[in-house]
């Protein structure tokens, strides 16, 4: 299977700022601000993901609360998208990847060995960068996790589901006249939302997204993220992303990522005025990324 | 679908199935694995333990007196005396001083059975190689017919098969056996002569040499010839129609059954052109024609390889384009073409339809010594001993098939070799 | 002068050429100071030479080869006093065998009619001046050119473009032998099949349902109808390859997913040679193991049973077809499965699907163009499939559905009818044409279609 769309780029051991001056994070980096919630719906506790030999991620703890947005962002290769993955479990389809920690969705352990990954996925659902329907009609992308799951007893079912994800997803009323023709016909917008909208038709409780629109255009991006607010009353959502104004205008609380190490996790506004670590602040203010 | 933990009783509720499923599907992929190697397996297993004891032959020691009265010749020098000469009794007065109790026309010609009928020739041979043998004693190891053959291996390996023995016949063999008169040794016949009509005589040289003859043919014309049709399409061919049906006919080639490559042979070479049947020419023609498509793919995909920026660089010094696609493309290109060749070889040596339309399927004693000598070819003498009646041809077939299967692996395993050794990575 | 003799000859003389070429682009080059004055290096005024010398005379040659003996033999037969001049095709050959024969001294002329013996004196005669007209003819030819060559060599003459004009003609030539091919292919078997179909209608042999050519030939009546109905033939060929696609299909597509979508690298790369050394086994040792071991098998695995299996079954052919196409099958499939982006699965894996839910509804579906065209590859190969079936099936056209029954094919009549001496003009050795033809035609328009759809495929994901 192909590996290669997963494997992160080598990350610098140092990151190179403009002035002289050069910050590293220190081996035992304790993460700033509150990463810990009352109410949680994922708990990650002491993470550490290995691609073969490689380590991606280095003792990371955080908590995702429920029906928050949470962003990740950082430079590329930091490990934020490893991160996510790992708490749906995709990693797993990833050769010689593997992981340590505990995460727990409400106080279930993600890894245990009697955990079905079929139950999890369906529990947590995820979006990809890419814009990945099925080559097959815009209904039966919709329709595909229902049918697998056996969540329909009827075809009436089927098309309520259906339309209802459609809906929530905003597309219902752009694709409702061609709900037979294939999905990959779609505008790049579409697709994505498309993906969102067969995310959504299992009810899953919490959706990843990864880098959900760094493939699309400025308008395609402000219907996805309007798309998230709406979402975020029913859903957990933790949304990876480039772009630090997407982290700030979607999200509740924001982790920074930096060479795998989680440095920093405070509310959103905190962190793009007034970041706690001084890496977070060379970031957002562009000194490197 | 609103209510979440429905929905996740829902789907808890058909994991166990899908699980099982998902078992399912996994062991059926492996059945299919399964079965593949197991008949790989079996096909391998199955000729080897058919074909190993053609590797070795029966042979009866006996004490042979080079009777100059017997032959009834005089000079052995003497070319029509020597083809004359009566050289089946040496064996036979060997046999009945041997078994010297062994009297009546049918016991006779029984006993006499024991040898191949071509032992008179080899004992002819051995005192034309040193006439001081004349009228003296010489103890040799004669070859024995193929019936005593198949016998005494299967009898040797404790499943005697003697449907074809009659009971004296075994008597001796066991008397032969029992003297250490009677042993297997390696079957040097097998390699060095050709077709023959009995068993133990039969060998497989002059199809090797056939083989050998056509494939330097095919080789000679089908690879300057492909490396430069793939020099043209992939370096100077307009995009064009033409082009294109280029392509569609060398794709579709590459496709075609290959027996009708030998009706094209059969009509145009032989009946058009009078090329003479059953020699190696019309064979290595029809095999050019039939692996030219995979040489030209092969050396399409090899060209294909060069990185443009190598082509860029030659023509950016002012190189012509020849210049360019002889100094630059081709030696880069040369490791992927020459496997392409071995790969297109490999296939030319197995090919056996064709040929048979194209006379190649002849018996032919004699070992084909050029390219217009009436020839046949390994796979042909394969097929046509596996035809055979005589159940000791099972074993020489089988026994040709291991070394035309060990030709096959140098081949691809040094096509192999060589592309791991010298393909370069961009 | 032999033919090699020439060959040898004509050799040296382009070598010969090539240094005067090159000698004397060098000698012109010297008073205008130095090759850097010439239009080209001097190697390609070699070059040049070279290609006069040799291009035209071999063209001579080849063609002279090729018709002088056609030629010859029209005179010798011309030549032949009325009273012994064949009527038909089938004499005419017999006859020129024979002059043939007593000019090579093989019979001996003593005892042969004296027009015969005439006649091949007058073949040794044409033979011997056409050998030497073409020795003379070709060197003369060459060495014209040679000195044309050596005039041409100037400071301005634009050697390089004349040299690589001529090689790009070549180059095009070879390229275009595929199309010749193709042309040659289809001119022998339509050439052989019109003249068969002039004896025995196209509606008969399409339609006919009973085959037995060799009565034809015993009563002497040519194409009596009936014998030439090759549905028998094409019944056996669809059911040979149905038994061995009913083998490699499931075997081939299960083991290219299990090996593209489950195994360990380990077991990839043990059994994915280990499965591609069955494609490289040549198809006689498929006949031999499906005639001598399997069909025995089942034979013997039928009486146990008490069903009756044929010991020439279709169930043994096809079956041992079917082993041989499964690494054709696996590997093709395996090209279109890998070709499916990893986003689709990691799309449906996203959404909770299993590994063999996510195999058969999303990657199988999206593949299936590709391995809907390699299974036509591969059926097109199982109809043209001959070996195993000449060892194996049998000679007899029944026209059966039972694959434990004995049936015939298209290619196995293909070789019996052509293989042993037979007179080439009789409808029975034509009728192998006639069924080349249908082989050829139906083979293509498989092999034409599936590869359009396989490219189309791969275009999509490119």
């Amino acid at each position: 299977m192909n590996t290669s769309n997963i494997a992160e780029k080598e990350p610098k051991t140092t990151a190179k700022l403009s002035s002289e001056q050069t910050l590293e994070i220190e081996d035992n980096h304790i993460t700033v601000g509150s990463c810990f919630s009352d109410n949680p719906k994922m708990t990650m506790r002491n993470v550490n993901v290995f691609y073969a030999d490689k380590q991606a991620i280095f003792d990371v703890s955080l908590d995702i609360e429920k029906n928050e947005v949470i962003a990740m962002i950082g430079p590329s290769g930091c490990g934020k998208s490893t991160f996510l993955r790992t708490l749906n479990r995709m990693n797993d389809t990833v050769d010689g990847c593997r992981m340590d920690g505990d995460i727990c969705m409400d106080g279930d352990d993600l890894y245990a060995p009697k955990l079905d990954v079929v139950e999890l996925r369906a529990r947590v659902g995820m979006v990809f960068q890419k814009p990945n329907p099925f080559p097959k009609s815009i209904y039966d992308n919709v329709a595909y996790g229902p049918k697998i799951h056996g969540l329909a007893d009827s075809r009436v079912d089927l098309d309520e589901i259906v339309e209802n994800s459609l809906r929530k997803a905003s597309l219902w009323e752009e694709v409702k006249e061609r709900l037979h023709q294939p999905g990959t016909g779609l505008s790049g917008g579409q697709q994505q939302r498309l993906c969102i909208a067969r995310a959504i038709a299992v009810s899953p409780e919490v959706i990843l997204m990864d880098e959900p629109c760094s493939a699309l255009d400025p308008i395609a991006t402000a219907k996805i993220e309007e798309l998230i607010e709406e979402l975020s009353e029913n859903f957990t959502i933790a949304i990876v992303t480039h772009s630090m104004q997407q982290a700030a205008r979607v999200s509740h609380r924001t982790a920074y990522f930096h060479l795998g190490k989680l440095i920093e996790v405070n509310p959103t506004e905190q962190v793009f005025t007034m970041p706690q670590h001084q890496l977070t602040e060379a970031y957002i203010t562009g000194r490197f990324g | 679908m609103n209510n979440k933990s429905q929905v996740l009783s829902k789907i808890q509720s058909s994991l166990a199935r899908r699980n099982r499923a998902e078992a399912r599907f996994r062991w059926y992929g492996r059945m299919a694995i399964f079965i593949g190697l197991l008949a790989v397996a079996l096909l391998f297993i199955d000729i080897v333990s058919k074909g190993h004891g053609a590797f070795r032959a029966t042979y009866i020691q006996l004490d042979v007196r080079y009777d100059q009265a017997l032959v009834g010749i005089d000079n052995l020098t003497d070319a029509e005396q020597l083809i004359a000469g009566n050289w089946q009794a040496l064996p036979k007065s060997a046999l009945r001083t041997y078994f010297p109790d062994v009297s009546g026309r049918s016991d006779k010609r029984k006993l006499y059975k024991l040898l191949s009928n071509g032992a008179g020739f080899d004992l002819k041979d051995r005192l034309v190689a040193d006439p001081s043998l004349l009228n003296r004693i010489e103890s040799v190891w004669i070859l024995a017919d193929d019936d005593i053959d198949t016998y005494y291996k299967s009898w040797l390996d404790g499943n005697p098969y003697d449907a074809r023995m009659s009971d004296k016949q075994v008597k001796w063999i066991h008397q032969l056996h029992q003297e250490g008169q009677i042993a297997l040794h390696f079957n040097s016949n097998l390699f060095t002569r050709g077709d023959s009509r009995e068993p133990e005589q039969a060998g497989i040289r002059g199809a090797l040499m056939g083989s050998f003859f056509t494939l330097v043919l095919t080789l000679l014309l089908s690879f300057p010839i492909g490396v430069s049709a793939a020099i043209y399409l992939e370096e100077f061919a307009p995009k064009n129609k033409w082009t294109d049906f280029i392509e569609v006919n060398i794709n579709n080639l590459a496709a075609v059954p290959s027996i009708i490559f030998g009706l094209l042979g059969l009509a145009i070479f032989i009946n058009v052109f009078h090329v003479p049947r059953s020699v190696p020419i019309v064979g290595g023609l029809v095999l050019t024609l039939m692996t030219l498509p995979t040489i030209i793919i092969t050396s399409r995909a090899a060209i294909k390889s060069v990185p443009p920026s190598i082509r860029e660089a030659a023509l950016g010094m002012g190189a012509s384009k020849y210049q360019m696609v002889l100094h630059h493309v081709l030696p880069l290109a040369l490791p992927g073409m020459l496997t392409g060749a071995i790969i297109g070889m490999a296939q030319a040596l197995g090919e056996t339809a064709p040929l048979l339309m194209i006379g190649m399927v002849a018996f032919i004693v004699d070992i084909p010594g050029g390219f217009s000598d009436p020839a046949t070819v390994l796979p042909v003498q394969i097929f046509l001993w596996a035809d055979s009646p005589e159940r000791a041809f099972i074993e020489k077939t089988s026994a040709a098939i291991m070394v035309l299967l060990s030709f096959l692996i140098i081949m691809n395993t040094s096509a192999v070799w060589l592309r791991k050794r010298l393909e370069r990575r961009w | 002068m032999q033919t090699a003799d020439i060959l040898f000859l004509l050799l040296g003389l382009g070598v010969f050429g090539f240094y005067l070429g090159r000698g004397r682009a060098l000698a012109v080059a010297n008073p205008l100071g130095g090759i850097r004055q010439l239009h080209s290096l001097p190697s390609y005024y070699g070059m040049h030479i070279v290609i006069c010398a040799l291009i035209p005379s071999l063209l001579l040659f080849g063609l002279w080869i090729i018709f002088d003996s056609t030629v010859i033999d029209g005179l010798v037969m011309g030549s032949l006093p009325e009273t012994i001049t064949p009527s038909d095709n089938a004499s005419y050959s017999l006859l020129l065998n024979k002059i043939t024969n007593v000019a090579s001294g093989i019979i001996p002329a003593t005892g042969q009619p004296q027009a015969l013996v005439d006649a091949s004196a007058y073949k040794l005669y044409l033979e011997n001046l056409s050998r030497w007209s073409l020795t003379t003819l070709v060197l003369m030819v060459s060495m014209s050119g040679l000195v044309w060559g050596r005039f041409k060599v100037q400071a301005k003459f634009q050697a390089r473009q004349a040299v690589e004009k001529v090689m790009q003609n070549m180059l095009f030539g070879c390229a275009c032998l595929a199309i010749f091919t193709t042309l040659g292919i289809v001119l022998s078997v339509l050439f052989e099949s019109i003249q068969f179909f002039r004896s025995v209608s196209v509606y008969d042999f399409v339609f006919g349902l009973e085959w037995s050519p060799q009565t034809a030939i015993r009563e002497d009546q040519v194409g009596s109808s009936g014998s030439f109905g090759a549905i028998p033939l094409f019944a056996g060929t669809l059911l040979v390859s149905a038994v061995a696609m009913v083998i490699a299909v499931p075997v081939g597509l299960m083991s290219a997913i299990y090996l593209a979508e489950y195994a360990s690298k380990n077991i990839r790369t043990f059994a994915k040679p280990a499965l591609e050394v069955l494609a490289g086994i040549p198809t006689v040792v498929y006949g031999f193991f499906a005639a001598l071991t399997v069909a025995p098998f089942l034979r013997d695995l039928g009486n146990d049973f008490g069903v009756s299996i044929s010991s020439e079954s279709a169930l043994a052919a096809g079956g041992v077809m079917g082993i041989m196409i499964i690494p054709f099958i696996s590997s093709l499939a395996d090209d279109v499965i890998t070709a499916v982006p990893q986003s689709m699965r990691d799309g449906s894996l996203a959404m909770g699907a299993t590994q063999s839910e996510t195999i058969s509804k999303v990657v199988i579906p999206a593949a299936l163009p590709g391995i809907v065209g390699g299974i036509m590859l591969a059926v097109s190969r199982a109809i043209g499939e001959t070996m195993i079936v000449v060892m194996a099936a049998g000679l007899a056209a029944n026209l059966t559905a039972n694959p434990l029954e004995s049936v015939t094919t298209v290619t196995v009549q293909i070789v019996t009818l052509l293989t042993g001496d037979q007179e080439f003009d009789s409808p029975k050795t034509l009728a192998a044409f006639a069924l080349g033809l249908m082989l050829f035609i139906v083979t293509l328009l498989l092999n034409i279609f599936a590869l359009h759809i396989v490219k189309k495929y791969r275009e999509q994901y490119e």
